[in-house]
């Protein structure tokens, strides 16, 4: 690694050690990404309806390419209770995002991976902020499904009206909907993501700390070589030499 | 014995004053009740410790109560048609009743066994007699239901039944009647002459495949009550019998006259070479098989034609007879397999065999004489030991599994606590009324649940709120985990409840069946979603496919149906979710509602009468809107030209997409 950094150094104006990410940075940068890869093979996200008549409990499971009961016919029987408020039915195959989260979240992993390679700052900063509005979009996404479904029924051929009544679900927390009290809250997935977030974020932390002080006798050393050699060749002939 | 039983009657005041007054503790086998209540009491929403399964006696089913609390849970609908749920109504279930009589639609239950793996409950299944008209039972307990019923040909009152070998390998049945075998027109004095008792061994372990292995042709008694061998006793079956008098009239006095009666010792390991070495025959016989086939859960019968009988002289050693006092009733096996308790119901003794002593005497040729080509034991060669003065009217006995035996008596209403091996009395406790069966949970396997007794008492007089002439029958919980026996609970039972048994909660709680999966419904009128329901006219002949929901029919508007129409509602219940059955009855049915699970598919016939409109709606409280779940059936006269429709097309779309047709897709897990 050590040996790279003349090259990468040569002609920035910033000192060398604000540009770069330390290995902790880096390996930070590398643990989220990977995180992300419980995604693929855990829900995201769950929301359980409780009701006196249902004290198992109804349940659902959103992950990032399709949606599910929790238990094996629990969409279905959630769907089925649905058509007495009117709402419309839930069918995974209306839902487009779920076709298109899994190629997000591989750009996302496989740009937080050439982050972690390239070891540059402000790379660091833009995937960081790259990986927040997704997440942000993502949770705004689900807000704005729970809305539609719980807004828009069909109230002509609803069978229960309740003036008033929001069928909307909580992103997070806990509400009583009818006689279901409805909680949803990140599922395994939801919470590595979280975690993930906060490695990316320690990331960005740790980068700007060293860049204030520069840590370590050996990454001293490592830069002092660097200035030492990249100096005489400044005005020069630049690169190479 | 007059002072005994002055004394047994002193301590059942004494009791009954100490039940009277709460709070005051009782005496003699009693616990205050407050003590009582806290024992047997299992708090709103809580489960009972276990499952048991009572015979329900005449009313012909199987009742299941949770104990300690005594709370009836389910009665299981197996020889009696159940109008509650459509049980021998519903096409479906109708050929359950088939024999070789007809259609039988009531029994008399006596004794249900669990099945059993190396001599312990295993949770399987129960089987049950019918004793009228002979047939074993086997009830699946992931469903609660009947799922197969065998007729025993050649027998008449099928009484020693359901018991089951340790592996259970075999249920056997034996007859309480002697009959001519085959069947035929004799003079009923020709009795000696013509009258033959049956041994029945049928392959049980196998579902659906319930087969009669061989029947032993044996002497004409009435042959009673039966127990499996173990350990020791492995490959042996014990069956009481009395009226060895051989009486036709009057029993009453005529088979009360000899001084002891037989234990038949089977032992079913050398049958069975009997036959592989030919000696059985096949005699021509009828008799029903039935089952529900598991996917299209449609009852079938087959009629099976012939079934191996062995003469036990043509087979030595397949038999043998255990002389035993005075018209013996239970036999029981002990835990060890060493003991054979017999309960003779007119004896002053409870006499006990000893299996070693039995396998020496045959070993040693100890007979005293044979009874056509079955040797008598020498009753001193085969006795372990007597308990003297038990009480009065021994008839079944159960064990604890700590070497204790408890001993039901009829006469002097009491259950009577004994040590096996010093045959002294231990307890006596008195019960409300004249006991007949008890149960210890596994107390007749390897591995008693040793906690608790159940009394089971055919009166009950005095000891409930009155109702008439006809008065519950009782069973009475007891406590054994100590020295002293305590009465902690009554309870009232369908029926007359006989055996029963029972087995933690745990064998059996968490394989329960919640539903069944639409997808894998294979009923030929199975109507998986709107889409698919309709009606169809072939002749007459008017089928109805119609889907249940909460909360309506598919259709729910049927026109053209003539009078004299045969109409076969194939109705079917959609819903994939735990406890939510529907129900199905129209106006003027000749039949019983059916009761839907959900995913099940049952057919009710129906041939109207008169012109007219017909509701039909649904029986059993589904949702909130339960009461709008209804339907119209137009009925016009025999040749009207009134089309045949049913309005199921315009709302079945979006009912497919709440509810897939297709095999189902996981798509959580």
């Amino acid at each position: 690694m050590g040996r790279r950094l003349p090259a990468m150094v040569a002609g920035s104006r910033i000192p060398p050690h604000q540009m770069h990410m330390s290995r902790l940075s880096r390996l930070l940068t590398a643990a989220a990404s990977l995180l992300l890869l419980i995604l693929y093979v855990t829900p995201l996200w769950r929301i359980s309806l409780i009701a006196p008549q249902y004290p198992e409990g109804l349940g659902m499971r959103i992950w990032i390419h399709k949606l599910g009961g929790v238990k094996e016919y629990d969409l279905d029987n959630i769907n089925q209770l649905n058509h007495y408020i009117g709402m419309r039915v839930i069918d995974p195959q209306a839902i487009p995002e779920l076709r298109y989260m899994p190629w997000v979240l591989a750009a996302l992993i496989g740009a937080g991976l050439v982050v972690a390679f390239l070891g540059r700052r402000r790379v660091l900063y833009a995937w960081v902020a790259a990986f927040v509005v997704a997440a942000t979009a993502g949770l705004l996404d689900f807000w704005k499904w729970t809305y539609d479904y719980g807004h828009n029924l069909d109230w002509e051929n609803a069978i229960i009206k309740v003036p008033g009544t929001v069928y909307q679900p909580p992103i997070i927390g806990t509400k009583q909907i009818l006689n279901f009290t409805a909680t949803s809250w990140p599922d395994v997935g939801g919470v590595a993501a979280g975690v993930a977030m906060a490695l990316a974020f320690a990331a960005v932390v740790v980068a700007r700390r060293e860049g204030a002080r520069p840590a370590g006798a050996r990454e001293r050393a490592a830069l002092a070589e660097a200035r030492r050699r990249a100096t005489p060749a400044r005005p020069a002939t630049a690169r190479g030499s | 014995m007059r002072k005994l039983l002055l004394g047994a009657t002193a301590g059942a005041a004494i009791v009954a004053v100490g039940f009277a007054c709460r709070g005051t503790p009782a005496v003699s086998g009693g616990l205050a009740a407050g003590d009582a209540a806290s024992r047997v009491y299992v708090a709103p929403g809580q489960h009972d410790e276990l499952y048991s399964f009572m015979s329900g006696g005449f009313s012909g089913q199987l009742s299941v109560y949770g104990l300690p609390s005594g709370r009836m849970l389910k009665v299981v609908p197996v020889f009696s048609q159940n109008a509650e749920n459509g049980w021998g109504y519903s096409e479906e279930t109708k050929a359950m009743f088939n024999t070789s009589h007809g259609f039988v639609p009531w029994d008399d239950t006596h004794h249900p066994e669990a099945s059993q793996t190396n001599g312990e409950i295993d949770g399987r299944w129960i089987f049950i007699n019918a004793n009228n008209t002979p047939r074993v039972a086997r009830i699946d307990l992931t469903r609660f239901e009947t799922d197969e019923i065998l007729e025993i040909p050649n027998a008449a009152g099928g009484h020693a039944s359901a018991f089951v070998t340790p592996n259970t390998e075999y249920a056997v049945s034996a007859t309480r009647f002697s009959v001519p075998v085959p069947n035929t027109d004799v003079p009923i004095a020709d009795y000696k002459k013509s009258f033959r008792g049956t041994l029945t061994f049928m392959k049980a372990n196998e579902p659906g495949r319930m087969r009669i292995a061989f029947q032993i042709l044996m002497p004409g008694f009435n042959y009673d009550l039966g127990h499996a061998g173990k350990g020791p006793s492995d490959g042996w079956f014990f069956f009481t019998s009395y009226n060895s008098e051989q009486a036709y009239e009057k029993l009453e006095l005529n088979a009360s006259q000899a001084d002891k009666d037989f234990i038949a010792a089977v032992n079913y390991r050398r049958a069975e070479q009997c036959v592989a070495e030919g000696k059985g025959k096949n005699r021509p016989a009828e008799y029903a098989h039935n089952y529900v086939d598991e996917k299209t859960r449609v009852a079938k019968t087959e009629m099976l034609t012939s079934v191996m009988m062995l003469d036990p002289s043509d087979c030595p050693g397949i038999v043998y007879y255990l002389p035993t006092p005075k018209s013996p009733h239970g036999v029981d096996v002990d835990p060890t397999g060493e003991y054979l308790v017999a309960g003779g119901k007119l004896a002053t003794v409870i006499p006990v065999h000893s299996t070693t002593k039995m396998l020496k005497a045959i070993e040693e040729k100890k007979f005293e004489r044979e009874i056509e080509g079955i040797p008598v034991l020498q009753y001193q060669a085969v006795l372990a030991g007597e308990v003297k003065n038990p009480g009065l009217g021994p008839l079944h006995t159960e064990f604890d599994g700590r070497g204790n035996a408890y001993t039901s008596m009829f006469i002097s209403s009491e259950v009577v606590k004994w040590r096996l091996g010093t045959w002294e009395v231990l307890d006596r406790i008195p019960v409300y009324y004249s006991v007949g069966h008890i149960m210890i949970p596994g107390g007749d396997t390897k591995k008693p649940y040793g906690k608790y007794l159940v009394a089971m008492n055919k009166i009950t007089k005095d000891r409930y709120l009155p109702t008439g002439p006809e008065l519950t029958q009782s069973a009475q919980l007891i406590d054994i985990s100590g020295d002293k026996m305590k009465l902690l609970l009554d309870f009232p039972t369908i029926g007359e409840p006989h055996y029963a048994q029972a087995m933690p909660a745990e064998l059996i709680k968490d394989r329960q069946l919640k539903f069944h999966r639409l997808a894998e419904n294979t009923h030929p009128l199975v109507t998986r979603s709107e889409m698919d329901a309709g009606v169809s006219r072939s002749g007459k002949r008017v089928t109805v496919k119609m889907v249940a929901i909460r909360s309506h029919f598919a259709p729910d508007n049927i026109e053209g149906v003539q009078v004299g129409d045969t109409v076969d509602f194939a109705v079917t219940n959609v819903e994939q979710d735990w406890d939510i059955l529907h129900g199905f009855a129209v106006l003027g049915m000749n039949t019983a509602e059916t009761i839907l699970q959900p995913g099940e598919t049952r057919t009710l016939r129906w041939i109207p009468k008169k012109a007219g409109i017909y509701p039909f709606y649904c029986t059993d409280f589904c949702s909130a809107l339960h009461q709008e779940m209804q339907g119209y059936v137009r009925v016009s006269p025999a040749g009207s030209n009134v089309p045949l429709v049913a309005n199921t097309s315009n709302k079945a779309k979006s009912q497919v997409a709440r509810m897939p047709a297709e095999p189902h897709k996981n798509h959580g897990n």
